[in-house]
């Protein structure tokens, strides 16, 4: 189980390439035994970010402490770091076992020793024959299990993972999803990993943080990212969501009316601490799954926001089923959740539905850009 | 006329006997894109050889009378300074690929993994151009540098070092540089070649796991490389081996290549047996000294020409 002590410890880094900034004063710390996953776009510094606790890159400014040491000058082969490579980087001149024993020869493990170490390595990855076989002979999900093996033979304090699902198809990368996180409760080492993955980082991690522009947007549970984000960055990059610009009309201490660009309004409540002056430029978000779907008007009056519409299309696909509703005001389009239930599975297209959601579900954030002035309500009204 | 296909009425018979013939369409295009290949091996090759290999087996008894016999080559075992030439050659020759190895390598790892972009092929190029000039006058440039009255000797009377002239040329060092330099670009080409196709995370993960840069080089770099070494090695052994215009002229008289001693038997002795037998022996030899390095590095001639 994680324990409060620290074994990664980041503080203020800053890493530039020419004018641009690729980490921007980023500071954060990962539990002992936790399973802590960095979320991005390409191009957030992510990468950048693991190759300065890997050793392969050099912080311009702020230190990386690793088990309470400092890491400055410590070169990767001294660091108490592994890294699993995003093509896995398996030797393929050498056998599976030759490779998990790269890292025991260099630590001069006497040969006995370094048998047996293989042998319980490769065994508590499920492949405990695969020793003699050449890297070309093994299937995608094995090479990722013998790059596993051949970093946990040497017992790093960090196991630092680079988006190494990737190359995988997506029924593999479901099944490894569930194996690593397995394995990272088995053996207790901390891991950190990269991804631009979100269902990967969900799925997987103790702690996620969500990475934007070289900075942390925000660190937290998966279920704090997906339920409460933070800032606007971190609601449109976790999890499906509508989004709306618009424009504060009132405000107090429950919520905000606001309108949006195509002149709807809708009633939210602010993602943040402190209050939105009317005025001021606003982005809604509301998830698909927080929309409650109904052909009855009157099922749906207990909550603030209310529209109706038809559904311009069905994107049935089991449990994550979909519908686009054309908005009857303002003919924009709203992506809504179908209930398991079974309740809409006659649902047909061009049907009118009637759809809505509360305040709390409409999280509203203030934008920098300047604020969208509403367009006249389309003909509708 | 389709004996495999029953329904004659098959609409698309017709279709189907052009179909047919195709394969012997190809067949022709085939002998017609090998012929060049075949013709090559067969009149520059095979029957200079087969010339050379009679030649060698004949033996002069009388003037203008020859009978068959081994004769020629016993000569060679007989008499000491034919085979210490033979053996000096070799040994020189694959001292000669092994220091251009050496030197090869750093450079050839410098130009495919540390420079990126326009120096790195900036750097390619410069090592290609030496070659846009003859061998024999990059020959006749070192000897330019080397001899008595050169630009190291004058250089080093200049500077103090020496007394008098210096007379670096028409000695074994000398041979060796010459020989080294010629065959810098053929070790160089393979080695970047093979260089470039090895993965940085291979090497990153050589570091991650522990190795420094010895044994990174030992376990991966060379290994991954090891196609590349095989084949710029046999390139170079075989160009040094078969080498006259270097030894002879950096070397002088005293050079004691093996293909000089080919040459005065065919040109100053006229003694085109012997000559002959002293040609299918250093064919022998490239052909024994290649086979055991293939052998002692554990590669295969198809997986390193492939």
């Amino acid at each position: 189980m994680p324990s409060t002590e620290a074994d990664l410890e980041c503080r203020n880094i800053v890493r530039r390439f020419g004018n641009f900034t690729a980490v921007d004063d980023v500071s954060f710390s990962v539990p002992r035994g936790s399973f802590f996953s960095i979320l991005g776009p390409s191009g957030c510094g992510k990468t950048t970010l693991l190759r300065m606790m890997a050793g392969f890159l050099d912080a311009d400014s702020g230190d990386i402490l690793i088990k309470g040491g400092s890491m400055r000058g410590i070169p990767p082969n001294r660091r108490p770091v592994n890294m699993i490579f995003q093509h896995l980087a398996l030797f393929p001149m050498m056998t599976v076992a030759e490779n998990v024993a790269y890292g025991l020869k260099r630590r001069r493990v006497p040969k006995a020793q370094i048998g047996r170490k293989v042998a319980a390595a490769l065994e508590r990855v499920n492949l405990p024959d695969a020793g003699p076989k050449r890297i070309d002979q093994l299937s995608g999900g094995q090479k990722q299990r013998v790059a596993i093996a051949r970093c946990l033979v040497l017992e790093p304090a960090l196991l630092l993972l680079d988006e190494p699902l990737g190359a995988l198809d997506l029924k593999l990368r479901e099944h490894m999803k569930v194996e690593l996180k397995e394995l990272q409760n088995a053996v207790g080492t901390t891991f950190v990993y990269i991804t631009h993955d979100q269902s990967e980082a969900l799925v997987m991690s103790d702690q996620v943080a969500v990475m934007n522009q070289g900075r942390f947007e925000q660190v937290g549970r998966p279920q704090e990212l997906y339920y409460d984000p933070k800032t606007a960055f971190v609601a449109g990059f976790v999890g499906d969501s509508n989004r709306w610009r618009g424009r504060v009309e009132a405000a107090n201490n429950r919520g905000v009316r606001a309108v949006t660009e195509h002149g709807l309004p809708l009633i939210a409540a602010p993602a943040q601490d402190g209050t939105l002056a009317a005025g001021s430029g606003v982005e809604i978000f509301v998830r698909p799954e927080s929309v409650i779907l109904a052909r009855d008007e009157a099922r749906i009056e207990s909550v603030e926001n209310r529209l109706s519409g038809s559904v311009q299309s069905l994107l049935f696909n089991g449990a994550n089923s979909y519908i686009l509703v054309r908005d009857a005001r303002t003919g924009g389009e709203v992506m809504v959740a179908l209930p398991q239930t079974g309740e809409f599975a006659d649902l047909n297209e061009g049907e009118t539905v009637h759809f809505g959601w509360g305040r709390e579900q409409a999280k509203c954030f203030p934008t920098t850009a300047p604020a969208p002035t509403p367009a006249p309500a389309g003909g509708a009204e | 006329m389709f004996p495999h296909h029953g329904t004659g009425a098959d609409p698309r018979a017709g279709r189907r006997g052009r179909v047919m013939r195709l394969p012997q369409g190809m067949k022709l295009g085939f002998f017609l894109l090998l012929a060049p290949l075949a013709l090559w091996l067969c009149l520059l090759v095979i029957l200079p050889h087969i010339d050379v290999l009679l030649i060698s087996l004949r033996v002069k008894i009388a003037p203008r009378q020859y009978a068959t016999g081994l004769g020629n080559y016993a000569e060679f075992f007989t008499e000491p300074l034919y085979w210490n030439t033979f053996a000096r050659t070799a040994v020189m020759s694959i001292l000669a690929t092994a220091l251009t190895l050496l030197i090869a390598f750093p450079v050839s790892y410098y130009i495919a993994k540390v420079l990126r972009g326009k120096m790195k092929n900036l750097l390619f190029l410069l090592c290609l151009i030496p070659f846009w000039v003859s061998e024999l006058v990059r020959t006749f440039g070192w000897m330019i540098l080397l001899r008595e009255t050169g630009i190291v000797s004058n250089l080093l009377q200049w500077t103090g070092l020496a007394d008098g002239p210096v007379e670096m040329l028409y000695n074994d060092a000398a041979i060796m540089v010459g020989l080294v330099y010629t065959s810098m670009l053929f070790m160089v080409v393979p080695l970047v070649t093979t260089l470039d196709s090895l993965d940085d995370s291979l090497i990153e993960a050589g570091y991650d796991l522990g190795g420094n840069g010895f044994t990174v080089l030992r376990e991966i770099v060379v290994p991954h490389a090891m196609p590349g070494i095989v084949s710029g090695c046999i390139i170079v052994f075989m160009l040094t081996l078969g080498n006259y215009l270097t030894p002879t002229l950096i070397g002088g008289k005293d050079s004691l290549w093996f293909t000089e001693q080919i040459y005065s038997q065919f040109i100053t002795r006229f003694n085109w047996e012997l000559g002959s037998a002293f040609g299918l022996l250093l064919l022998i030899l490239s052909s024994v000294i290649v086979w055991s390095g293939l052998k002692l590095s554990r590669q295969t001639f198809s997986e390193t020409m492939g």
